[in-house]
Formats: structure tokens, sequence, C-alpha cells
């Protein structure tokens, strides 16, 4: 009975990631764009035609990743103008920051934006409330993720919590179907006072494909202050940690990596 | 009764004045007695407005002849009268009789329990609403009810769920979903951007990503006379299969959890972030987002990630066993998981059970060996894995089991595999063939995915309709909570790990 786990256990070793300050993805990851103005732009007018979400605008030149999908499929049609980088570091708590202009080089996080008291009162222990809105479940298993073995976020103090009340923050997943709105909004008002809203993959910050369904009741958005907005489809867990490390001033987002 | 009869091989769409077209008693009559043998199961049965009239489709599986019958019946579109509901003898059809009454408002006489499926945006009636459900009740003064959901303790995904207890009994839970409704079907057709369509089909439940677009892509080549090449036909069953791996893999790290063995969950959470980074080094995404498109691909297959591939399967499959092993010889484990949770073989046949759950209960329901598609059409055939006891272990051991086999079958269809760097690019242009129905028909992780498009006289998709395997299998998680205790109930829930959005789409 005891030889088994031995077994486990000696196969597994160390699987934590030692830094998660120091951590590349593989060259296939499609995280943040850059952009690059040509002469002839219908290769991107051709892109924009197709984008999904119509994350792609031609003149100004930008694409927004609170819309995007990351599905690769414009830098494909548009090679010589959008190129996908495995950047992760995607975060920000400025929606307006996620527009991608040729000038990008990185994702601003906009540090000034954080509200004073986020920094004093969670940089050693936050804990989040995950509500689910209509996100597809891959989201929800990389938030998962990133308490597993593998990320450990958890030695930030940076954990999810079963009750509301427990909470710190509410982390938002999935476009917000109306059937969820109201359950969203009963699970924010039991989180106390001071709370941070986090709004978690492309369909959370856009709608994505979503935008335009009548099954979707987005007003918790119009209604409520949203501290950090997170690109991806899903978000990846490195994401995620960074943005968060970002928030609660554990570290500064800085160079072009 | 005639079908039109087609297979999952065949490589082009059913014109839809083929389809023929019979009296709701014909039906009825013979569906009443071909249901009670169980080589038959329903894979989709709905209506959709065809001008003044309903149209009702039925897609209608023959496990043993490996065929795929479809016929179809028409009413008024304000006809009022009560069809005979075909639920109150053959179960199974009841999710979809649901969905046609709370869409269509059409009435099934003698239908058992009439709830709506899942509060969608289009239903008849608007005063019906998610928040205002009355949940089943029962009278008793030693009886009390517990209410979890729809937000639930960990990170998942909502549904409600109402358990009347007698003492720390269950003696019978309600699951009400809808929560995740987006109106994904009506996305499909209100859009031609055929891109758009396939993320569409990768958003269905995003831990099947790859199945559910596998079932799009299929609908479409066989709408465009597309037939896809057998190398790209291989390329796409070795992505099914890493999605099945890492799934088994990450459900059975949630059932160590839930019995508070945590070496089992460490360790198949690290395998399964293995599993799934290998599918990112392939494409780019964990689950598989970008990597099946219609009619073409753009992550062919190259030497290096085969290599990568194999090397990494070989030593999740390894690795992976050892786990099992312990889990298997280790009584408090054990304890916990055998004789728990039981859905018998015949109660999983009624009510239409599929995929792993079901071949848990006995019952062999499996695209990859009743329908055979792709490399599945070669030998060697799929051997699906059966247990009996259908409790939460033998759920356990199919995984176990299917784990292996797929790492076995990507290990054979990539050893000397030749890569093709020829593939065809996604073809989001292509013509589609008007008035046609068309299917996508798939053994996903959790079981059978079907998927049916009609198209237009004008070519356009007029319909598009998603069964996940989801949707029959909810009523056996139901099921299974009976008579044992509420606590028991986490391991029940893990052991099917069933999909909320894919079932409200």
């Amino acid at each position: 009975m005891i030889f088994p786990k031995i077994k486990v256990l000696h196969s597994h070793g160390w699987q934590y990631i030692p830094d998660l300050n120091d951590v590349t993805l593989t060259e296939e990851f499609r995280g943040r764009p850059e952009l690059t103005v040509t002469e002839d732009m219908a290769d991107v007018e051709a892109a924009a035609k197709l984008c999904p979400t119509g994350a792609i605008s031609v003149a100004p030149f930008t694409l927004d990743l609170g819309r995007c999908l990351f599905c690769g499929e414009c830098a494909l049609r548009a090679p010589r103008n959008i190129r996908f980088t495995n950047d992760y570091k995607v975060g920000s708590t400025s929606r307006e920051a996620l527009v991608v202009t040729p000038e990008t080089k990185q994702i601003d996080f906009h540090k000034e934006l954080v509200r004073k008291e986020i920094p004093q009162l969670f940089s050693r222990s936050l804990k989040l409330r995950q509500v689910s809105a209509a996100g597809d479940a891959s989201i929800e298993m990389e938030l998962n993720a990133t308490g597993n073995v593998n990320f450990d976020f958890g030695r930030y103090g940076v954990e999810f919590t079963a009750s509301p009340r427990h909470s710190d923050g509410v982390v938002i997943t999935g476009p917000i179907s109306k059937n969820m709105a109201e359950p969203l909004e009963i699970c924010y008002a039991a989180i106390p006072e001071p709370k941070i809203t986090i709004v978690c993959g492309s369909e959370a910050c856009s709608g994505g494909l979503f935008s335009q369904s009548k099954a979707i009741d987005r007003s918790f958005l119009q209604r409520h202050h949203v501290d950090l907005w997170l690109p991806g489809a899903p978000t990846h867990p490195m994401t995620f940690i960074d943005a968060v490390m970002n928030l609660i001033g554990k570290k500064q987002r800085q160079g072009n990596q | 009764m005639h079908y039109y009869i087609t297979n999952n091989t065949s490589t082009e769409a059913v014109a839809i004045k083929d389809i023929p077209e019979v009296e709701y008693a014909t039906l009825y009559n013979d569906l009443k007695e071909r249901l009670k043998q169980e080589q038959y199961h329903v894979a989709h049965y709905f209506a959709t407005p065809d001008e003044n009239r309903l149209m009702f489709y039925i897609v209608l599986l023959d496990d043993k002849e490996h065929q795929i019958m479809l016929a179809r019946f028409a009413m008024e579109y304000y006809d009022d009268i009560a069809l005979p509901s075909l639920t109150a003898l053959h179960p199974a059809l009841h999710p979809f009789e649901r969905e046609i009454t709370e869409l269509y408002n059409v009435h099934f006489g003698s239908m058992p329990w009439d709830k709506p499926l899942r509060f969608a945006e289009a239903r008849r009636n608007r005063n019906s609403t998610i928040d205002n459900y009355p949940f089943y009740t029962i009278e008793g003064e030693s009886l009390h009810e517990v209410n979890v959901g729809p937000i639930h303790a960990g990170i998942i995904e909502p549904g409600a769920f109402r358990f009347i207890c007698n003492g720390e009994k269950v003696l019978h839970l309600e699951i009400a979903l809808g929560y995740q409704h987006r109106g994904v079907e009506s996305e499909f057709t209100s859009t031609n951007n055929r891109l758009r369509q396939t993320l569409l089909a990768e958003s269905i439940a995003g831990d099947s990503a790859i199945a559910h677009t596998s079932a799009f892509a299929a609908a479409i080549e066989r709408l465009s006379d597309n037939a896809i090449s057998d190398s790209l036909a291989t390329e796409r069953i070795v992505a099914l299969e890493l999605e099945r791996m890492a799934m088994h893999i990450a459900d059975t790290g949630a059932l160590s959890m839930d019995v508070g063995y945590q070496l089992g969950q460490v360790a198949c959470e690290a395998l399964r972030t293995m599993t799934i980074n290998t599918t990112q080094a392939w494409c780019g995404n964990r689950f598989g987002k970008g990597l099946i498109r219609p009619c073409g691909t753009n992550k062919p297959l190259t030497k290096e990630k085969v290599e990568m591939i194999l090397s990494n399967v070989e030593q999740i499959s390894r690795r992976y066993a050892e786990v099992s092993d312990d889990i298997q010889s280790s009584p408090t484990l054990l304890s916990r998981f055998e004789h728990c949770g039981i859905v018998p073989q015949n109660e999983m046949q009624r009510i239409g059970g599929v995929g792993m759950a079901a071949r848990a209960s006995g019952l062999l329901r499996d695209i990859r060996s009743s329908h055979p598609w792709g490399a599945y059409n070669t030998e060697p055939r799929h051997d699906s894995c059966t247990m009996h006891d259908g409790d939460v272990m033998s759920r356990l051991k199919v995984r176990c089991e299917e784990v292996q086999q797929s790492a076995q079958r990507i290990k054979s269809l990539l050893e000397g595999y030749t890569t093709s760097e020829k593939h065809l690019r996604p073809d989001y242009e292509c013509n589609l063939k008007p008035s046609h129905l068309s299917f996508g028909l798939i053994e996903g992780w959790r079981g059978e995915i079907c998927h049916v498009a009609l198209t237009d006289d004008k070519g356009q998709i007029s319909t598009y309709k998603i069964k996940e395997p989801s949707l029959h299998n909810w009523l056996a998680l139901a099921l299974a909570v009976r008579g044992e205790g509420i606590s028991d109930f986490p391991i029940c829930n893990k052991s099917f790990n069933l999909s909320y959005c894919g079932h409200d789409l």
C-alpha cells in the first residue's frame, strides 16, 4: 500500500514553477500582438472583415484585446501588419489600455488607477470569490490552475474562497448572461467593503462573441467600478498572476518582455 | 416506417427533401417499439420553423448496424393540438420534448413533467423565469431541503441544486439549469462569418473545444463537399484524444481532492498541466482553441511536434498508470468510491445516458465504436471500455483505462506518421449546399456530441442545433445521489463532471 505512493511521489518530483516572475511561455502562445503600419493596408482590411468580434480597426490601426479571442487568424491574413508575441502580460487597470496601437510595446498597467487602499490592505492576503456568468469552463479551469501545484499562486496569499463574505473581491468570467445577472449582483453585495472587481477573459471584458446576444445582460459593469481587465480566451494563469501581483503592489510591470 | 439512412463516414449532407416526412402517429408508434431495444437511441430531436409550419427532425442512431436514421414531421405553426408524449414511455426523450415545449409552446399529451429546459431567451412563456422557478417539494416532518447554488463553492460554472433529505440521506435531487444560457444556437444563424461560427463552436463548452469544433467542422465539410485528407482526419483525432486524456486526468485529480487524497490530486494536476501544455505547444492554446478549423488547418503537425507529443504522452501515460495503481490499491479510497452513486444499466438506458458515464454502467454508448469516423474506422477498431457497477469507482476506472487507450491510440497514429506540410488552409468562404441537412457526430471525452445544421434555399445556415452529452447525463447525476449521504454529493458530481454551458447553450 505504501510502495505505490512512493512511486507516485518519486515520479512527481518537484513540479512547481520556482519563480513566477521568470516565466516564458511557448513560442506558439498567442499573447500581446505587435502592429505595423504598411503602405498598403489591404491585408488589414481583409483581417478586420474576418475578425469574429470586430476587434480590429483599420484607420487608425488598432486591435482591441478586450474583444480579441486570440484565434490568430488576422496574423495569418496580414502577416506584415499583425504578429502575436508570447507576452502574456496583457492585464490592465484601464479598459482603454487594452487597445493595442502600432506604438504599443507593452500593455500599460496604469498603476495610478489602483485605489490606494488595495496594496495597503491586500498585498499580503487577497481572497477572491469567482463568479462564472456564462463562462465556457475553460476560463474557470485556468483560474483553478492558478492555485494548483504548478503555479501555486497561494504562495503570495492570493486564493479563492467559497463564500463571498470571506472574500475581498469578485472575479467575473463569461459575457454575463441574463440568467446570472441577479445572482452576480447578490454575490457582489455580500462582499464586505472595500472590495475589488476583476473582469477575467475577453468575453467578460466585452461580451466577446455574445456582445449582441439578447441573452446577455452586462449592466453590472455599468453600475460597478472595475479594478482589473484581463483579456484572453481563456485568460492564461500567468496573465492573471502577473496582473494581480501588479494590482496588490507585489511587482511593477516594466521593460519590454 | 421509412427513414433516410446514412452513416458517420458519409462525406455528404442530406437534401432536406430526401428526408421522409411522416405523420407524427407513425413516428410515435415506430419509436415506441424501437427504443425498447438497446441498439437504438435518439441523438437529436428538435423543432424549427419552416415558413408557416413547424418542422420536427429526429436523428436516430442504430449502434448495431452503424447507421444514422433521419426522419421529420410537420405541424401548422399555430396548431394547438397536443402530440402524445414519448417521454412517458422513454424518458430519454424528456429533454428534447421539454425544449420543444419551451421554445414553441407545443404541448405533448400526458407529458410527465414539462419543466423549462434552460429558460432560454426565446422561450414563449415570459412569466417563467429562472429566479422564480418552483422546485419540486415533498411535505413531511422528517424532511428538510438543502439549496446549493446557483453559485457554487469552487471555481465552477453556475447551476442550482435542490436536495430533499431525510436526515443525512438524499431522497431526491432536482437540478435547475439555464444560468449559463448565452444564445449560442441563435448566434450561429445570425452571422455568415464562418470563422465566427467556428469560434462559437469552440466556446460551446471550453473543456470540449476540440470535440465540439470537430463536430462543427464535420457538418460544414459535409455541406460544402469538402472531404478532408486522411492525414488531417488523423491529426484531429490526435487532438481529440489529447483532450480526453487531459480531462480524464483532471477529473481523477478532482476526485482525489474530494476524498482528501492529496498525493493523487497534485500528481494529476501536474500531469494535466503537462497534457494541456502539449496541446499548447502544438497550437498555442491549452484547450486546443485554434486547432480545429473547417476544411483545413492552420496548425499542421511538424516532425518536431510529433516527437514532442509522443514523448510527452509516453511520460504522462506511465506516470498516470502509477497514480491509478495507487488509487486501486488504497482501501481508504476504495471505501469512498465503491458502491457510491450507483446508476444501474437499465436506468442509464431509459434516461438516454451516453458517453463514459453510460459505459461505467455497462451501457455501451461510444461513437468511436458504434459510428466510427476517420482513423477509428480503420484497424485496430476502437475497443470501448465498459464497467458494470455504475458507481463512482466504475466511472473512475473507465477514466483510468481510457487515458491509457487514448495514449495508445495517439502512439499508434503518430509512430511512423509522415507529416504533410501541404495541408489545406481553412476555408471560411466555401459555399454551402442549399436546403440540406448536415451533421457532426463525435465522441468527446464526456460522450456523444451531435451537431445538426440546416441550410435555407440560399445556402445560409438557418438552424443550428447542438446536443451535448450533458443534456441527458445531468439526470443520471440526480439519480446517482438518491439514497446516498449528502456528503457524498461532491464525489458523485465530480465523477460525472458535466457541462453547464454545453447544456444551457
